[in-house]
């Protein structure tokens, strides 16, 4: 879109404050004055409180429930366990995977604090005493903890449901404890390039398990409506169309009588995305008690329990030529889904885009080959602030990328830029499947070497590594570098769908007599500014003010039917059916133009706001005129009124990309370290709103850096879980969490309208492996190759001191 | 459970509600009195979303029971804008410098920085960092929070605010 040039048009353009300007955010008049309507800020008359029971071991079978105290208990109205859900058949529920997940547990447990039975009390506190008082018989069983053994011949069985099934979702299964094997690539090409690789590198690259731990836990709030049939969930749901479609597939119920909103939500993740087993005890409790009931995890059961992250261990091989050229890559992931595959990908991907795993660099061949398994551990596997599996391969290739520069003896930076898809190649094809749309990474990494004085650190490095051989410090510098490609805006129809349903996504939009104008997407924002960035869009398309454009995300009676917001889809999605939606709505509004001034269509040109006749500026209609005449003036034959739905089914995905480069002082004695610098130069294409950019790259460094340092969710030899409250799990305060430089480059996507990316995951995508690599790096000189995640002050000291430094 | 009265002064106003000895500030806030400002993110007094100030201390209003605070001022986030809705200088400095994104600890964390600028008018962002570490957030990454409680403290002491580099 070119920008206007005249006097007017640039001031006319200033006020309708669209794409590219610094809007302040419409939601912070809220929520700076106390006035967000949060899930559990909503109270209904006759609200009941739910609570759960949940399993203390990790694998026992069940003898006994004696729910008799908690039934006792005053104020109890109800408790449900497996064998009242059965009446209802909902003991299990279908799983985004296509596998099932018990409900309430049935016969067994298979994970620490796993859902047993849901007390529905007259308020919270009564609930929680009485889910304390109900009693549990177990039998232990033997539990599968490490994801390397969960296949072994002598494996305990953990889900006997399916122990005898030889095809999962995703098709054959080689053992009882075995979901999924998944391949792409040619694998013999593959083999060959490694036999006959000049250098070669095999690392195993773990990624824990984290959680997203938004500030907001999970929670619902349903109310049955005997009378009429119907259904209304309020929920913290980052997809409130697929929820509803979920409800409609498992009740049996019609569409129009289920009612799902999604409030504001106090940020997501990923974290809610899934169903959980919360949401159906809460529906079942309202229709067994004819009132409205309400569920609200705390954090330890939000951690422990509803949807992990992660917990992928990548063996990675590289093969290259001696003088630096990458000749292929071999990758296998063992992935960790614990006791049920509740992974939130799309239908088809079962490990998710993991074969985004060849990152920026132009691997001739590749193979990629995924297992997953079952372990007593919690269900999940969803995309925290990343595509869907994408952060992981993006580590795994970042930090391998390292260790064979380190063989090579050439510097991480040359040898990324000698191996990088080059400008000229795009579209590229990668040798796993995917048409990255654009890029241009020479000059992003350019830019970052000169913004951060990156070979002048280096040199500062190598007197540091001197001093500290020579005894004269104790300080170890380390300098990590990030060269990331993202794959989001998930997707088109060819290859992504959830339950069947198409990934498309849908914007609607109303412009009144006077106009203004209200438009409603299938998006649900959970702190990116959708209502500021979405009236951008339509502003400069339009050419209506941003603030005279409401809105409105998240309720499915009024909403059009979207997939939701989580792997950066908004913005590539969703921003693209608003964009074709505003384009339905200006042509009709030319075409009323053209009758108002009598002039042909292909007279008019575009002005910031108007229609004006080519040749005659003076001649034009503005939108506001338009509007107002498309409810009395239409064009002989024209329908009335100016509004206008787009569903879009997005050509392909979209590739945003990024150089970061992070400087880190550690200290060898008590492995402290500190980031001095961190650098993120990111290119999400056109830019709508760079405040709300800046927002997110600075949240998602931020998440970054508590994977990267400290956050992970433990568990020991018998399955206890630990690490899940924030007592242990590592939320970085204002203190620890670095100071960010931000930087940017800007290569739209061909085949998006607006040339949009999205970039609120970029940043988590590209920092967990800066980091890592900056702690790895501070160590190579002393002939450390992989010093694994997370990198807490313990266990960098332990690498430190496994160095021998602290003799 | 037998109840008990609570009474104290909510942001100038009296208020008062029957409670189990047991409730917690921020239940009696949030359920009994339908104040939804302050919020429950953690249970375990880490995050900072429920915090209140309470006769001139920021407090974490899941630490302490409504009956330690009988007769207390409290002052929550619905009562920071003027009476005439005229926003605190933090509340437009939020805005204005972006220092908030889902919304969910941005009442808390004003409440924090409210208590922090009285105590402390000219903070270095070094002594914001520490004065709100009390406070977690996950969608800023903090920068521009520090920010905008520069932008407010500068606002109160009829200062034009200068954007430093941290």
């Amino acid at each position: 879109m070119n920008a206007p040039t005249d006097p007017s048009a640039i001031e006319r353009a200033e006020k309708l404050q669209g794409m590219g300007c610094k809007r302040k955010r419409v939601e912070d008049v809220r929520f700076t004055q106390g006035r967000g309507n949060y899930v559990d800020d909503i109270k209904l008359p006759g609200m009941l409180h739910g609570d759960f029971h949940r399993s203390s071991r990790a694998h026992a079978r069940i003898k006994s429930i004696d729910t008799s105290k908690a039934k006792a208990v005053p104020g109890v109205l109800a408790v449900l366990t497996a064998e009242e859900l059965k009446g209802v058949n909902l003991a299990w529920m279908p799983t985004l995977a296509g596998d099932v997940q018990m409900v309430l547990a049935d016969g067994k447990v298979l994970f620490q604090n796993q859902e047993i039975a849901f007390v529905v009390a007259t308020d919270r506190y009564i609930a929680a005493d009485a889910a304390d008082l109900v009693e549990v018989e177990y039998e232990e069983l033997p539990v599968v903890i490490d994801p390397f053994k969960a296949m072994d011949a002598d494996a305990p069985v953990l889900r006997e449901d399916i122990k005898d099934k030889k095809d999962g979702a995703h098709g054959p299964r080689k053992h009882y404890n075995h979901i999924f094997n998944w391949q792409i690539g040619d694998k013999d090409l593959t083999d060959a390039a490694f036999g006959k690789a000049e250098v070669a590198t095999k690392d195993l690259l773990s990624y824990q398990r984290v959680h997203p731990c938004p500030l907001e836990t999970c929670q619902c709030l349903v109310s049955f409506d005997k009378i009429k049939g119907e259904i209304t969930i309020y929920g913290t749901f980052q997809a409130p169309h697929v929820i509803r479609t979920v409800v409609a597939l498992i009740a049996g119920l019609p569409e129009h009588k289920i009612h799902v909103i999604s409030p504001d939500i106090g940020g997501g993740f990923g974290n809610k995305v899934g169903a959980y087993p919360g949401y159906i005890c809460s529906a079942v409790a309202s229709i067994v008690t004819g009132l409205p009931v309400k569920w609200v995890e705390d954090r330890i059961e939000n951690l422990s329990t509803t949807s992990f992250a992660r917990d992928y261990h990548m063996t990675t091989e590289i093969a290259a030529t001696r003088d630096g050229r990458v000749t292929g890559l071999r990758v296998h992931i063992l992935a960790d889904h614990g006791a049920f595959d509740a992974c939130a990908d799309p239908s088809k991907w079962p490990a998710g885009f993991s074969n985004i795993v060849t990152g920026s660099y132009d691997f001739p061949v590749a193979h990629l080959s995924v297992d997953g398994v079952y372990t007593n551990k919690a269900p999940g596997g969803v995309a925290y602030r990343c595509s869907f599996r994408v952060t992981e391969v993006a580590y795994a290739i970042e930090r391998a990328m390292d260790i064979m520069a380190q063989k090579l003896g050439i510097d991480p930076v040359d040898f990324r830029v000698k191996n990088f898809i080059t400008r000229e190649q795009f579209p590229y094809q990668s040798a796993l499947g995917w048409e990255y749309d654009s890029g241009d990474y020479h000059t992003a990494m350019q830019k970052a070497v000169e913004a951060t004085g990156y070979r002048k650190l280096r040199e500062e490095q190598k007197a540091k590594q001197e001093a500290f051989k020579r005894g004269e410090t104790r300080d170890l510098m380390g300098i990590g570098v990030a060269f990331f490609t993202e794959i989001v805006g998930a997707g088109p129809s060819k290859n992504c769908d959830i339950l069947g349903i198409a990934m498309f996504d849908s914007a609607e939009i109303r412009v009144h007599p006077t106009g203004r104008a209200l438009g409603r997407m299938g998006s649900k924002s959970q702190g990116q500014g959708h209502e500021t960035t979405w009236a951008q869009i339509i502003a400069t398309e339009i050419g209506i003010p941003a603030d005279d454009i409401a809105i409105e995300e998240g309720n499915t009676d009024t909403a059009p039917y979207g997939l939701g917001t989580y792997g950066s889809r908004s913005t590539p999605v969703t921003g693209a059916a608003i964009a074709m939606a505003a384009r339905k709505i200006k042509a009709k509004a030319q075409m009323i133009a053209a009758f108002m001034l009598e002039v042909h269509e292909g007279d008019l040109e575009w002005d910031v706001d108007r229609f004006r006749v080519k040749g005659n500026p003076e001649q034009f209609k503005t939108m506001t005129q338009l509007a107002w005449a498309a409810y009395n003036k239409v064009p002989p034959g024209m329908e009335p009124g100016l509004e206008a739905v787009s569903y879009y089914d997005p050509p392909n995905m979209t590739y945003p990309f990024g150089a970061y480069i992070c400087v880190m002082d550690i200290d060898v004695d008590t492995g402290v370290h500190k980031v001095r610098r961190f650098y993120a130069l990111d290119d999400c294409g056109t830019r709508i709103n760079p405040m709300i950019i800046e927002g997110q790259v600075h949240g998602g460094l931020t998440e970054g850096y508590a994977i990267a340092m400290g956050q992970e969710i433990v568990y020991d030899a018998m399955g206890n879980v630990s690490g899940i409250s924030l007592m242990d799990y590592f939320l970085p305060t204002a203190v620890e969490t670095p100071i960010w430089e931000t930087d940017y480059t800007v290569t739209p996507s061909p085949h998006h309208p607006i040339g949009a990316k999205g970039v609120g995951e970029s940043p988590n995508v590209g920092s967990v492996p800066c980091f890592a690599n900056a702690v790895n790096d501070a160590f190579k000189f002393l002939g450390s190759t992989h010093i694994a995640m997370p990198h807490d002050n313990y266990r960098v000291w332990q690498a430190a001191e496994n160095l021998g430094l602290h003799k | 459970m037998s109840k008990i009265n609570v009474t104290l002064q909510l942001n100038g106003k009296s208020v008062s509600a029957e409670v189990e000895p047991r409730t917690l500030l921020i239940h009696y806030l949030r359920e009994n009195l339908n104040v939804t400002g302050p919020h429950i993110g953690c249970d375990t007094s880490h995050c900072g979303a429920c915090t209140v100030d309470i006769d001139g201390k920021s407090v974490k209003s899941c630490t302490i029971f409504a009956v330690q605070a009988a007769g207390a001022e409290v002052l929550t986030i619905e009562g920071m804008a003027g009476a005439d809705g005229k926003l605190h200088a933090l509340q437009e400095g939020f805005r204005e410098m972006h220092g908030l994104q889902c919304g969910y600890c941005t009442p808390g964390m004003i409440i924090r920085a409210y208590r922090l600028l009285k105590e402390n008018p000219t903070p270095s962002d070094a002594e914001i960092r520490m004065g709100i570490s009390g406070n977690l957030c996950r969608c800023t990454g903090y920068q521009n929070i520090v920010k905008a409680i520069q932008y407010a403290a500068a606002k109160i002491n009829g200062a034009e605010y200068k954007e430093a580099a941290e």
